[in-house]
């Protein structure tokens, strides 16, 4: 089993940019969610806003 | 057709429409990637020169190709945008940079991890396709850095969008002086031509992959316009009815 | 446009005005014309005191130096291109004006390769004796310059329209230009160590000569368009 994870002793540089392309994935989608709801909740102050100078 | 289009580039259907694609591009997307991942990890024989350092292309090939395919969508729609006035295809540009940036440097990264083991060196800079990737990473910024200076959305699109078409026209000969570039150098031999042609149990692995990063890439993408629209639209009455609705939801 | 106004003045006529006002402009404020070609000489100074004197050292590094500080020195002067312009409302005249907005861009991007680019690649011998290169060399890095300064003042004048009237826009004007830029270093520089070594150098310099041809064509309209949305 530890034999098919070394890769031939490459694994350090298999894994680690398997890994890497995993975490930029999480990233990216993280970064569009945060992104999304920023907008959302400013959206929402400014609605709040209006209703309050009425 | 053109109605069909119409309707597509409408802000409020878009938006939901959007928002019904996305899971399924994910999901299918993810089922792919799993499954590359998976044989090319586990089941794709070593490669007979590069042993298994060479499943790293896994990852690298896809992220690559997205890159160039994000600038592109980024060019096209940035053209479509400032000939059609189409407001919706701005946002796509606008969107799509970002992830192109990330995509390009994941290239960039894979490719020097890859580049260690094979070349013994972290940065080889007689190799034009990474040398390609470093200039596309820097197109990227300054695209990005462009919209960021200017305050006015729709004078930022349009800006942005010159500045994306000029790009466009480059990266042509920019990949071709740095190939020329390398040329000149001697003794730069790489392992990647020659040898015979990929056996299928390393191939469809690969094609999964550049499938599934392809469908990832068109959530994330998605998710992205989506949160272009909403910002664009902020002050628009559909907007407001939906955050309204949303929030009576949650209370 | 009512009948009994003149008619406007021809192209060339167009063309030719709007390079004689810039240069005169230029006349009137010598300062911006040398300060560039102070800091193209200062910068190739720099790079012998810090690599250090030995003569195969700067035969080795001189093509690449040279070329370095002259991309640098033309980025320098590239971001007052259209600042003035923008600043007294004469862009508004510009773009308001009979003439077609791509010949005036042409007209600007001449004209400031004429005050700023010409110079340079006169300067350039002078740097290229001290850096020990040979009549030859020195003969190819005058035609690299003269076609690529052409180019860089082209690309970069898009640039300059793009960035014009911006908060920070000489650091952004360099960022979004320096990988346009790239080819043109890249054969310049590549094409002069070339002949340095005594290999043919033709490739280099037809290709340097295409490129110019193709920024001279398609860069104007990039220009115009950037400058109309620059002014909005």
């Amino acid at each position: 089993m530890s034999e098919l994870f070394a890769m031939g002793n490459y694994g350090v540089f298999v894994w680690s940019s398997f890994g890497l392309t995993l975490i930029v994935l999480l990233v990216c989608i993280a970064q569009g969610n945060w992104h999304h709801a920023a907008v959302l909740r400013d959206i929402k102050t400014r609605i709040r806003a209006m209703e309050l100078d009425k | 057709m053109w109605k069909f289009l119409h309707k597509l580039a409408s802000p409020p259907h878009f938006y939901d429409l959007s928002a019904k694609m996305i899971p399924w591009f994910a999901i299918i997307g993810g089922i792919f990637i799993m499954y590359g991942t998976i044989a090319g990890l586990f089941f794709a024989p070593p490669d007979y020169q590069q042993g298994d350092a060479f499943r790293i292309i896994y990852v690298h090939v896809p992220a690559a190709y997205l890159s160039m395919m994000a600038y592109m969508i980024m060019a096209i729609s940035a053209g479509i945008g400032l000939i059609w006035r189409i407001k919706l295809s701005h946002a796509v540009a606008a969107a799509a940079a970002p992830l192109g940036a990330w995509f390009t440097f994941l290239a960039l990264a894979t490719g020097m991890i890859w580049g260690r083991p094979m070349w013994g060196t972290w940065w080889e800079w007689g190799d034009p396709r990474m040398m390609s990737e470093l200039i596309m990473l820097f197109l990227y910024f300054g695209y990005m850095a462009l919209r960021a200076a200017i305050d006015d959305t729709v004078k930022a699109d349009k800006a942005s969008a010159v500045l994306a078409i000029v790009g466009a026209v480059n990266i042509p000969i920019i990949h071709f002086s740095v190939e020329w570039w390398n040329s000149l150098h001697q003794g730069s031999t790489l392992l990647r031509d020659g040898g015979p042609a990929m056996p299928a149990e390393m191939l469809y692995p690969l094609l999964a992959m550049i499938f599934g990063f392809t469908l990832i890439f068109g959530a994330l993408l998605l998710g992205r316009v989506r949160t272009e629209v909403l910002f664009r639209e902020r002050r628009s009455r559909w907007v407001r009815n939906l955050v309204c609705a949303q929030e009576g939801r949650n209370e | 446009m009512n009948e009994r106004e003149s008619e406007p003045p021809g192209l060339s006529q167009g063309l030719s005005s709007i390079v004689r006002r810039d240069i005169l402009l230029a006349w009137k404020r010598p300062g911006d014309v040398l300060n560039p070609l102070f800091f193209f000489a200062m910068v190739s100074t720099l790079f012998p005191l810090a690599t250090g004197p030995s003569a195969a050292q700067l035969a080795f590094s001189g093509p690449g130096v040279v070329w370095v500080a002259a991309l640098l020195a033309m980025l320098l002067s590239l971001n007052s291109l259209f600042l003035s312009d923008f600043e007294d409302g004469s862009l508004d005249q510009l773009i308001l004006s009979p003439q077609p907005l791509p010949l005036l861009s042409l007209g600007k991007a001449i004209a400031h390769w004429l005050v700023n680019g010409l110079p340079l690649v006169l300067v350039s011998p002078l740097i290229g004796v001290s850096f020990q290169m040979s009549g030859q060399t020195i003969t190819v890095m005058l035609l690299t310059l003269f076609f690529g300064t052409i180019s860089l003042s082209l690309l970069g004048s898009i640039g300059a329209a793009l960035t014009v009237g911006l908060h920070r826009g000489t650091a952004l004007l360099s960022l979004l230009i320096l990988p346009l830029a790239m080819p043109v270093l890249i054969f310049g520089a590549r094409t002069v160590s070339l002949a340095a070594n005594d290999t043919a150098v033709s490739a280099g310099i037809y290709f340097l000569a295409a490129y110019c041809m193709l920024a001279l064509t398609l860069a104007p309209f990039a220009t115009a368009a950037a400058l109309r949305i620059s002014n909005e």
